[in-house]
């Protein structure tokens, strides 16, 4: 399944060598990377993700991340696809 | 890729304005469950609902967690339950409703819609034993919902029904003074009822409906008032077409999330309705969006008109984002369940009668009103039979869903908590309408309901 992380916080070094390590173990592929730093050191970033491989349910990747983002000071969250191309695409 | 500020943008709606799926409604058919012996008639009425949604909690959060959108309640509306009590040989039917709130808990969900009766031109058997079962029902129970559609732009309206619900209203108040007449917030009393609304306390499942279907309610009065706080000044022709793109969007999301649900639990889908429907929550209020387009407080004058586009732009946004538009679609305007109407009736802003005015032009009716326990009868009846009034000449839907609280007089509150909010208890015409209601019989149908 195509999923959307989105992770958001304040910037420091080694955030997204953390989070891609991450997803490599839970075996979630990543297709395609959109980060910036915004002002005030605002982190943001958004990955395009495939599920598909991963022996995890959808329910316990999202765990992982939002706990891993608990861990790490910053909001992570993963949701399918479908809702920003609904939202957004016609 | 997606745009990241759009992605962005899609988060802070959920995250800080508010954008949630409101309900989904799962309807169910009963019309296999009759029975001469009412407790049969009880056990398959059970039975059916449970097999039937036994899945609509687990598959709604599962939805949740996959798509990140928060969907506030799962809910079943079922068959009027006068239709298939009638084949019963007991002429109270407040065991079946009993029977649809074991339901109702075993499922999981909140609200069970559908212990109902459709008289706006006459009474059967069975109707009239529903609606003497009401108030008991209403006060046994925890999750049933009742509704009685008394008038229609086709029949008109049935004005010994009026008179009777005014009645019924009243007991059910009198029955559940303990929680402030919190049954008579499990009454609905209608014109031009529709088959396929999704939100409570009115739904029900229409005969015209399919064995099982799923409806939507989208909500997001937060995203709406938001969106037009980037526009101070503006004309009105941009505040609408800013109001028709975020209605889209909304929109866009709750049919995303009734095809999945209808292809999960493998049931038809049957409509979205492109309601803003407030909650209590501050941030979440249609009252906010109407001052924002620049009235001083909801209520003053100027605020049908700003309701009124409101609630044309919401349409004209969502109906391109859905596929089947349906159930009531338009703004909600419930007293109690919007923090903005809330404040308005607080301040002297906003009364019974500009309320009743707002009526014509959105969806629904006089919703979530408190007034003083010495109301009697036939004063709310005289109010069901104003907003039948509207709803019949305007062919719209219109309803009543009143509580007199015992023992509260005008300016005092009552506190329901939760989705239902607090009712700052309003005053009513002090003059008299019994003469009125005592008259009975029916008024017959507008001339422009013979369309044929």
């Amino acid at each position: 399944m195509k999923a959307i992380v989105t992770v958001v916080g304040k910037d420091r070094v080694g955030i997204i060598a953390e989070i891609c390590t991450l997803l490599a173990e839970m075996k979630v592929n990543i297709i395609d990377i959109n980060q910036t730093v915004m002002q005030d050191d605002f982190f943001t970033m958004v990955m395009l993700t495939d599920t598909k491989k991963s022996d995890l349910s959808f329910g316990e990747i999202s765990e992982k991340l939002n706990k891993k983002g608990e861990e790490m000071g910053l909001s992570i969250r993963i949701q399918l696809e479908d809702i920003f191309n609904s939202m957004h695409k016609i | 890729m997606i745009n990241i500020s759009d992605i962005m943008q899609t988060n802070e709606m959920i995250d800080n304005q508010h954008l949630d799926i409101r309900t989904i409604t799962m309807g169910i058919s009963l019309r296999d469950c009759c029975d001469s012996d009412i407790n049969k008639c009880c056990d398959k009425i059970y039975n059916k609902i449970v097999s039937c949604a036994h899945n609509l909690v687990p598959v709604a959060e599962q939805i949740e967690l996959e798509l990140g959108i928060p969907i506030v309640n799962k809910r079943i509306s079922v068959t009027p339950i006068s239709m298939i009590a009638e084949s019963c040989e007991s002429d109270d039917y407040v065991p079946i409703a009993h029977a649809l709130d074991r339901a109702a808990k075993e499922c999981g969900v909140n609200f069970i819609g559908g212990f109902s009766a459709l008289v706006h031109k006459g009474y059967t058997k069975g109707d009239r034993n529903l609606i003497k079962s009401i108030p008991q029902a209403l006060a046994q129970t925890e999750r049933v919902c009742a509704s009685v559609n008394v008038a229609s732009t086709k029949a008109g309206i049935n004005m010994d029904a009026v008179a009777e619900m005014g009645r019924v209203v009243k007991e059910c108040a009198e029955l559940t003074k303990d929680t402030d007449g919190l049954g008579c917030a499990k009454l609905v009393v209608f014109a031009n009822a529709v088959e396929d609304n999704p939100f409570m306390a009115g739904a029900f499942h229409g005969v015209g409906e399919a064995e099982c279907v799923v409806n939507v309610g989208v909500s997001g009065p937060g995203v709406v008032h938001h969106a037009l706080k980037s526009i101070k000044g503006e004309s009105f022709d941009v505040v609408a077409e800013t109001i028709k793109k975020t209605a889209f969007r909304i929109t866009r999301m709750g049919q995303l999330v009734a095809q999945e649900a209808s292809k999960r639990l493998g049931v038809q889908f049957g409509i979205v309705d492109l309601s803003l429907a407030p909650t209590p929550a501050k941030g979440d209020s249609v009252a906010r969006i109407l001052e924002e387009m620049g009235l001083e407080h909801c209520g003053t004058h100027g605020t049908t008109a700003a309701l009124a586009m409101l609630n044309d732009a919401v349409k004209k946004g969502g109906v391109m984002a859905s596929s089947h538009v349906g159930g009531l679609s338009g703004a909600f305007i419930p007293v109690s369940e919007d923090e903005g109407m809330i404040e308005a009736v607080k301040v002297g802003a906003l009364s019974i009668e500009k309320l009743e005015a707002m009526t014509c032009v959105c969806s629904v009716g006089l919703d979530m009103i408190a007034v003083p326990g010495d109301t009697d009868a036939a004063t709310i009846s005289a109010i069901i039979a104003d907003e039948s009034a509207i709803g019949v000449v305007n062919t719209k839907t219109t309803a009543v869903r009143i509580i007199p609280v015992e023992g509260k007089k005008t300016g005092d509150e009552v506190e329901y908590g939760g989705l239902l909010g607090s009712a700052p208890v309003m005053p009513v015409n002090k003059y008299s309408a019994k003469e009125f209601i005592a008259r009975g019989g029916r008024i017959p149908a507008p001339m422009h309901s013979l369309k044929n």
